[in-house]
């Protein structure tokens, strides 16, 4: 086969992409092809996310009055319940491991698939199943111990349908170690000639990281879940004092695998900044092997401070010390990415497309989430915010002020590879101004209802709160319009938007040396690498269009 | 990446883990006081190392399926270490009142 | 005989990157397999600290001799599974289809005399759960949990191994392994092993404390 040099490849625009090549629906629910794979999840994800966010928006409209007269107690309970179980399990993890993932990851390393794109088939299928059951236990009536289900509320008291809820994430997780499995092996074994470790692009090493986490982690979940559902059904288990057991075991096995979770979450969505900041400041990203290694990094240290969710749990105060300490230490990579990014932009040829600007946003935004995750870490702060709308409002800046926005992001970007087509850019930029507005505004407010003390999960709260839940809620119907109108023109684009050419943004990569949308097999011929990854030309040269 | 090994060594390796076993189950006999368990621990790992090198070839494989092997088993030990340190750190007389 | 090609997948190069990336995916499997038992492993861990004399006094009521006889004929399991992979290397398919059956016939006998266990134990009340009596006592229910979820698991896995082989078994009867492609049954043997791995641990934990 006739192998041609990255940088030089002259793809002919096949007649044939794998968009066109089968329009029945067996060609898509039978398909081994990673990329319409990826827009099978693209397509699910969406649908839980729906849904998720729906209770949310009930919640915030409860929250607008301090007296909790929208809905029961209990129906609350099962609210954030149903917001938090679909959105870790069947929106975030998934997002752009599964979609984005799934679709670039074997061109961006010149596969012409992933590994074993079966197993990827079937990965789809678990998580489509493992939504069915949960979408069971919503219909019957919902679940209200919270995402956490500890013990024993979960094992022992609750009345509601745990154990349908249990089973759809056991399922589901067993998607997510597949896709985990996948990509360490396409990333380990499949990469083009000449494309060794450090040329890779860092979404790789972001994913790779991911992977890791991913297979090692999420069989921790699967027999906590397990043993919980067990004791629910036999009447005892390990976790029920009756037998000597201890409740704390469960949140200890939950968070080793849920804190890494978090990560999960994360990772993937650093790898998309990096690509875009490099793409839209024209410039090779400054410290790419401290970026790689603290993607590792990362994944590494994720591991080791779980029992910072567990301070106030009568965890031992020593195993507390430690794990504050090792909390610390994780900030840190995350921190020298941050830097790293903001010393690609200095003295960069910066341009403010739509992905640019949800990028940009993405670095304040997590910035602001990491560093209050820095107080939380803090034992003494801690025991005063835990529980409270501080930690809500943390992690909402990482996940959604940082993931969901990269997530975005890194749609955008690759949007005219997946799809062939341009979306509308003002439309776009404007979404994500919006997005930008709307999430600080019901977000930040949450961080001083924590410290002024109004717990997280309580729909009532005193009335001296009520000015900044008005705030919030105010937010959260302008974040929602900034999400529906992507919604809409995104799926406006696939008609109607102009045709993008093999590489519009003039990017580096090998997913843009082959046509858009790329055809079966992702390229005419195999790339050579002999490049560094990002080898934009130093700026004040034109880069020669052949 | 060393030849595979003869049909030899592998009835060897087996007669080894029995033996092992049988070391195991007698050594269970004896009053040792706390050093019952690390034997018996130390036994099954010298028999897992055997499995591992001979029957599953690891003597054979790529230094990157020890690097794989090798992360499976220290993330095991990961997650048993830090959460006795919860566990074996609870009744510290400083700490209970 | 079908041609070695077409046992290439299309994603892949040529079959020794095929064959590599296999091993390394089932080996990274067994790794989420050594989590997944890892949380069960870590539970007892816990409570046998917690409680060292009632899991003494529990595993005195184990079956050791049914126990210590498995572990025996599981270790052999391996060894016929090592000889059937041996025997594939070398496209011997009449060897490789015996050492199977001879691997999936001892796993079988393992999960017979599991059942015979369970059986003895349920009889005498040593099921967790309303009926559960040591010695009129609940002590060391903690124990039986884990040992009936532990050696229970352990028994699926096995289920499993014996299916997966038994496939393997068939694929080779029709023919298609060759002398270049085999590692199916390389990598079917690596998770048989690893099974025998989970129970080589088990044995000592459940049957071997307080015994002196």
């Amino acid at each position: 086969m006739r192998t041609v040099e990255s940088g030089r490849v002259r793809p002919v625009q096949p007649r044939e992409n794998y968009l066109s090549a089968g329009d029945t629906v067996s060609s898509w629910l039978l398909t081994t092809d990673h990329k319409r794979i990826g827009l099978l999840y693209l397509a699910s994800i969406l649908f839980f996310f729906a849904i998720a966010a729906a209770a949310a928006a009930l919640m915030r409209i409860e929250l607008i009055t301090p007296k909790g007269d929208l809905v029961a107690s209990e129906t609350y309970n099962k609210l954030f319940t149903v917001h938090g179980v679909l959105m870790v399990w069947f929106f975030l993890i998934p997002s752009i491991p599964a979609v984005l993932g799934n679709f670039v990851i074997p061109l961006m390393i010149g596969a012409r698939d992933v590994a074993f794109p079966k197993l990827n088939l079937l990965s789809w299928y678990l998580f489509i199943a493992g939504g069915a059951l949960a979408v069971y236990s919503i219909v019957r009536g919902g679940v209200d111990t919270g995402w956490t289900f500890y013990t024993p509320y979960s094992s022992t008291f609750s009345q509601t349908h745990v154990i349908s809820m249990a089973a759809g994430i056991f399922v589901a997780g067993f998607s997510s170690i597949i896709t985990g499995m996948n990509f360490l092996i396409t990333i380990q074994k499949m990469r083009a000639p000449g494309l060794t470790w450090f040329r890779l692009p860092l979404f790789i090493w972001s994913m790779f990281a991911t992977s890791m986490i991913l297979v090692l982690a999420t069989p921790v979940l699967a027999i906590t879940l397990a043993l919980m559902s067990l004791e629910r059904i036999w009447g005892i288990g390990i976790f029920d004092p009756k037998l000597g057991g201890d409740p704390i075991l469960f949140q200890h096995l939950f968070w080793f695998y849920s804190h890494p979770a978090v990560y999960i979450m994360i990772l993937p969505g650093m790898g998309v900044v990096s690509e875009v900041i490099a793409c839209f400041s024209k410039k090779q990203i400054f410290g790419y092997h401290f970026v790689a290694f603290s993607s590792l990094a990362i994944a590494v240290i994720g591991f080791l401070v779980w029992g910072h969710h567990m301070f106030v749990s009568s965890q031992s105060l020593y195993a507390g010390v430690v794990f504050s300490f090792l909390s610390f230490l994780v900030a840190v990579p995350s921190a020298i990415k941050v830097f790293n990014w903001t010393a690609t932009l200095y003295k960069g040829s910066i341009s403010f497309e739509t992905p640019m600007l949800y990028v940009l946003g993405f670095i304040g935004l997590f910035t602001v989430g990491g560093l209050t995750g820095l107080f939380l870490a803090a034992l003494g702060v801690d025991v005063h915010v835990t529980d409270t709308y501080f930690v809500v409002a943390h992690f909402h800046y990482i996940m959604v002020g940082g993931m969901v926005t990269a997530f975005m992001g890194g749609l955008h970007f690759w949007w005219p590879k997946m799809t062939g087509r341009l979306y509308p850019e003002r439309l776009g930029q404007l979404a994500a101004l919006i997005t930008f507005i709307g999430f600080n505004l019901t977000f930040f407010p949450q961080f001083i209802l924590g410290y002024l003390g109004m717990p997280r999960r309580y729909h009532a709260y005193p009335d001296e709160f009520q000015v900044y839940n008005v705030l919030s809620s105010a937010g959260a119907s302008i974040l929602g319009v900034g999400y529906l109108l992507p919604l809409i023109y995104l799926v406006w684009s696939l008609r109607h938007g102009k045709r993008a050419e093999e590489n519009p943004w003039q990017a580096t990569g090998l997913e843009w040396q082959t046509s858009s949308p790329p055809p079966v097999h992702n390229f005419e011929e195999t790339p050579i690498v002999t490049e560094q990854a990002y080898h934009y030309p130093p700026l004040g040269e034109e880069e020669e269009h052949a | 990446m060393k030849t595979p090994a003869p049909t030899r060594v592998y009835w060897i390796i087996w007669a080894s883990l029995l033996g092992l076993l049988g070391l195991t189950f007698g050594a269970a006999r004896l009053n040792l006081g706390q050093f019952n368990s690390v034997v018996a621990l130390t036994i099954s790992v010298a028999k897992t190392v055997l499995i591992l090198l001979f029957f599953m070839h690891l003597r054979e494989s790529k230094r990157i399926t020890w690097v794989y092997v090798a992360a499976g088993l220290f993330w095991l030990g990961l997650l048993v270490a830090l959460t006795l340190s919860d566990y074996w750190t609870r009744n510290l007389a400083a700490v209970s009142k | 005989m079908p041609e070695p090609a077409r046992a290439l997948a299309e994603q892949f190069d040529d079959l020794s990157q095929q064959r590599e990336a296999c091993e390394l995916g089932m080996w990274t499997f067994l790794a989420t397999e050594v989590l997944f038992f890892g949380g069960l492993f870590l539970a007892y861990i816990v409570y046998r600290g917690e409680y060292p004399q009632e899991f003494a006094e529990a595993s005195r009521r184990t079956e050791l001799v049914l126990g210590t006889l498995n572990t025996a004929i599981l270790l052999t399991s391996s060894l016929t599974m090592a000889l059937a992979v041996q025997a594939a290397r070398a496209f011997q398919t009449r060897q490789l289809v015996v050492r199977l059956t001879l691997t999936v016939l001892l796993g079988s006998i393992f999960l017979a005399v599991k059942g015979f266990e369970y059986h003895k134990e349920i009889s005498e009340h040593l099921l967790p759960g309303a009926h559960y009596s040591l010695a009129g006592s609940k002590r060391g229910e903690i124990f039986f949990y884990l040992y009936f979820a532990m050696t229970g698991l352990h028994a699926l896995h096995v289920l499993a191994g014996i299916c997966l082989l038994s496939g393997m078994a068939v694929l080779a009867l029709r023919r298609r392994f060759t002398s270049v492609y085999y590692h199916p049954v390389e990598i079917s043997g690596l998770y048989w092993h690893f099974v025998d791995i989970v129970w080589v641990f088990l044995y000592p934990l459940i049957y071997l404390i307080g015994l002196r």
